[in-house]
């Protein structure tokens, strides 16, 4: 019998795997996003000297031992978003400042209009980052729940839908102007107002 | 004549390709070990609170990062007081005002209003060190801020 040699496999398309993999793994590969709640600091200029009526201002306080006052009453952390978004959305106003949309319960002691209703949030300097973010992440909540509202009754749709839409590179709706005006409109009609005081 | 025929007739010899994989391979380890995701190395605990009404931070070269908490074990000499990190280095709150001009120094004009701040600040942290970082961010205008936060709900 003649010596065989054992056949030889062909390897080079090994490479061509390796490299398909490669490519799927770097086209897969997202590196995680860094998200959190936006804010936005008013200017260092002193602030003009407009009278705020006292029913229109919605006082949070954290104490330095973590404990939360809202219109200087004790208050537990699970009623804060219901208490801001009845504070928010009451619309007591009359004549001009009349609101036409709210919801509340027109309480003529409690806030005018939401684009007048002022959220004030203050703590001491020892108050901990981490209670401070759980109570204005509670306040910024009470706004998503009224705009929600307020877009259902109006577009048929959710607020927080129709930002994702907007910047969602494959909705039909992506970057459009229409939407553009409708989120804005949601907007002006329930401005985030949350007001962060500094620490005394 | 035939002595001097060629043994194995007039085909090439193939060449092995059976190594081309190895080479490819290696490349792939190379770039797994070499890759650094994060450019900064934290000196500072660095536990996030957590939100639910997050929104995502996109255009990642537009956004400065300033770091805050207390020193991490490593760092325990310098001492337990929470600080701030920039960059690579602790930082005091005056340093804040010449990092964003350096920060802005590097990007367009027109980018700059865009620009914003992301404090990533512990959880433990008192709020008078995040409240002195926001106040001298008003001062240099630098007003975009965002409270980066885990997903989720610390609520008790």
């Amino acid at each position: 019998m003649a010596k065989r040699s054992a056949p030889e496999v062909n390897a080079g398309s090994m490479a061509d795997i390796a490299f398909l993999l490669l490519i799927f793994f770097l086209v897969t590969t997202t590196i995680e996003v860094d998200s959190g709640i936006n804010s936005k600091l008013p200017p260092d200029i002193p602030p003009p000297d407009v009278k705020i009526k006292q029913k229109n201002i919605f006082t949070v306080q954290i104490s330095n031992d973590n404990e939360l006052l809202v219109e200087d009453e004790l208050m537990d952390i699970k009623d804060l978003r219901k208490a801001a978004l009845e504070f928010i959305d009451n619309g007591g106003g009359q004549g001009d400042a009349k609101c036409t949309y709210c919801k509340g319960k027109r309480d003529p002691e409690s806030s005018d209009n939401p684009t007048k209703a002022i959220v004030s949030v203050t703590h001491g300097r020892g108050t901990d980052y981490g209670s401070f973010i759980t109570v204005y992440d509670q306040l910024a909540g009470a706004y998503t729940v009224l705009r929600n509202q307020y877009a259902e009754r109006t577009y048929n749709r959710s607020f927080t839908e129709m930002e994702a839409s907007y910047k969602d590179t494959k909705s039909s709706d992506f970057k459009s102007s229409k939407l553009k005006d409708k989120i804005q409109d949601v907007k002006t009609k329930y401005p985030r107002i949350i007001s962060k005081a500094e620490p005394k | 004549m035939s002595k001097f025929k060629k043994k194995g007739g007039n085909e090439l010899p193939a060449i092995s390709t059976a190594s081309l994989p190895d080479i490819v391979f290696m490349l792939l380890f190379f770039f797994m070990v070499a890759t650094v995701m994060r450019d900064n190395s934290l000196k500072i605990k660095n536990n996030l609170p957590a939100a639910s009404e997050v929104e995502k931070l996109d255009k990642k070269n537009l956004v400065m990062f300033i770091y805050a908490g207390s020193p991490s074990e490593a760092y325990a000499s310098a001492g337990t007081e929470a600080k701030i990190q920039l960059n690579d280095k602790f930082a005091d709150v005056k340093d804040i005002a010449s990092f964003i001009a350096s920060e802005r120094a590097t990007k367009r004009e027109e980018e700059i209003p865009q620009l914003t701040t992301a404090l990533k600040v512990d959880k433990e942290t008192n709020m008078g060190l995040v409240s002195d970082i926001e106040q001298e961010l008003r001062k240099v205008n630098a007003l975009k801020i965002n409270y980066t936060t885990k997903k989720g709900s610390d609520m008790r």
